[in-house]
């Protein structure tokens, strides 16, 4: 495979890589996977009916890795991927997934990727999406992931996933179903600048018993962007949900949370907890007193509050 | 030497202007403990503030080493090697007691020297070097970050408001033992500390007892306890 430097850079940013990782992997640039690996434990079957791949993981394998990072570097570029994952029971995959658009034309660069992912009882995976724009040209860098995620019963699912920059409007849905004993924990981190929009809209499902969620989000919203971050958890179960939102606001941004809980069970305890406010005048006044400059104070803040 | 020019301090308020500090002169002697006391609202902490330049006077001058700072920023006063403890001490997710610490050590610290700032307030390093500054420490734990933070300075000044506040009394009368060691060290730091502990009044060196936002007393240690109990007769 041969990337110029625009892709490296990317495919450094949203997957950490400079060359092909260990594992199974699908390189897709502009449209066209560049790269593909199985290995004896997993396939990586692209689809015949529509973009994307089948990727299945076979039962009772541990410490595997999928890496399936997306470039685009075409300005006007439009692409839906459908990405299935296939996870037998009892195995334990993490899978890095991520999208970069770099865009130096006039024209929207769009890439929507759906992934569902089918996790068999007793597995576990753990999933990081990494999402990230640049580029001079004044078209825009659009990315729209969807994440689904059905959890068979004692299966665990870490969903980490951050927008770092440069993404200038996403649409984030995330669903997922939980059975007797599943857990899911979410983690989303989200910058947005400039005129950016982002809106997060989760829908979590606790149907099986003692089915866990937790969903953490922290955003910084600067200059114009707008933000909306949506959670529905609906415990139809003896189950524990928690969703808990966190926002920076900053110069002249807008962020709009709106949680939800809906309890369908005497036994679910369903929690959520959603704070908004700018960088606290004594957080800055504690880091310039310890020697950094107010900017410094300002980006390790941000920083901290991002990781 | 620091000192203090005929600082005044007002804010409005509803009901008209109100005097918080007026006319304050105060040298702060170099290798001493100054210990400043006074009932709540006598303009203790708006002074400390003055001091680390968190509020500007109205009217007066501050003066480091002969130079005039009363114009320049908390970072500037930092740079200066003027270190500030918050009564109140602030929690920052997403940054950790090691990092914290780094930050005050001015960044690239020997992890063992950091260690030693969280040991010298009482708490494990294995324990809380990893943790979030957030919600999920206590208090006290908070408090004595806190004061790990300024000692990790290795201030010139280093100005503790209400050290006291919130911590237990042992880790308390451990920090009175880090005031004296670090007065004992002969660097000729100035350590200013609000209060009203007794312990901390001993182990001063001067007092000033301000009330109602004026000098009520200020002197050697020793005159000016005996002078308050003369009154008290």
């Amino acid at each position: 495979m041969n990337f110029d430097e625009i892709e490296k850079q990317i495919l450094c940013e949203v997957a950490d890589l400079s060359e092909p990782p260990d594992g199974a992997y699908n390189f897709r640039v502009n449209g066209k996977s560049v790269g593909r690996k199985s290995t004896d434990n997993i396939n990586v079957i692209p689809k015949t009916d529509k973009s994307g791949l089948d990727i299945k993981i076979e039962a009772g394998k541990k410490n595997e890795t999928v890496h399936i990072p997306v470039v685009i570097s075409t300005s006007g570029l439009k692409e839906v991927v459908y990405n299935d994952f296939y996870i037998g029971d009892g195995a334990e995959v993490l899978i890095i997934a991520g999208c970069g658009i770099y865009n130096c034309g006039g024209f929207n660069s769009v890439h929507d990727g759906v992934h569902r992912f089918f996790v068999g009882k007793n597995a576990r995976i753990k999933y990081v999406e990494k999402h990230y724009g640049f580029g001079p040209g004044k078209g825009g860098r659009i990315l729209n992931p969807t994440t689904e995620v059905y959890l068979s019963e004692g299966s665990e699912a870490f969903l980490e996933m951050e927008q770092i920059k440069g993404v200038d409007s996403t649409i984030r849905t995330t669903k997922a179903v939980l059975q007797d004993n599943a857990k899911i924990f979410i983690k989303e981190r989200l910058m947005t600048h400039g005129r950016q929009t982002a809106k997060s809209d989760y829908e979590i499902e606790l149907a099986g018993k003692d089915s866990v969620a937790d969903i953490t989000s922290r955003s910084v919203a600067q200059d114009r962007s707008m933000q909306t971050f949506s959670s529905k958890i609906i415990g139809a179960n003896k189950c524990r949900g928690h969703s808990e939102c966190d926002a920076i606001i900053m110069d002249s941004a807008q962020v709009y949370a709106i949680p939800s809980l809906d309890a369908r069970n005497v036994d679910a305890e369903l929690i959520h907890e959603a704070a908004i406010g700018k960088i606290a005048g004594e957080q800055l006044l504690k880091l310039m007193s310890l020697g950094l400059g107010r900017s410094d104070a300002e980006s390790r803040i941000i920083n901290g509050f991002l990781k | 030497m620091l000192e203090l020019r005929n600082v005044s301090f007002s804010v409005d308020e509803a009901g008209g202007r109100k005097d918080v500090l007026k006319n304050i002169s105060i040298c702060f002697e170099p290798g001493k403990i100054t210990a400043i006391t006074g009932l709540n609202g006598s303009g203790k902490s708006t002074l400390a503030q003055i001091v680390m330049g968190i509020k500007k006077p109205t009217k007066g001058r501050v003066f480091w080493q002969n130079k005039d700072i009363t114009d320049k920023t908390v970072t500037d006063r930092a740079k200066l090697k003027i270190a500030f403890s918050f009564q109140q001490p602030v929690k920052i997710k997403g940054i950790s007691v090691f990092e914290l610490i780094d930050i005050a050590k001015g960044g690239g610290a020997d992890p063992q020297d950091i260690a030693n700032c969280l040991k010298a307030v009482g708490l494990s390093p294995d324990k809380y070097l990893a943790r979030e500054i957030d919600a999920g420490l206590s208090g006290g734990e908070l408090k004595r970050i806190e004061l790990a933070s300024v000692l990790a300075r290795d201030a010139e000044v280093a100005i503790f408001d209400e050290p006291e506040a919130g911590i237990d009394l042992w880790s308390f009368n451990n920090l009175t033992t880090v005031f004296k060691k670090i007065r004992a060290e002969g660097k000729e730091r100035t350590l200013i500390i609000i209060s009203h502990q007794e312990k901390i009044l001993k182990i001063a060196d001067n007092i000033v007892i301000l009330e109602a936002g004026k000098i009520k007393a200020y002197g050697k240690s020793d005159d000016v306890l005996r002078s308050v109990l003369r009154r008290l007769k």
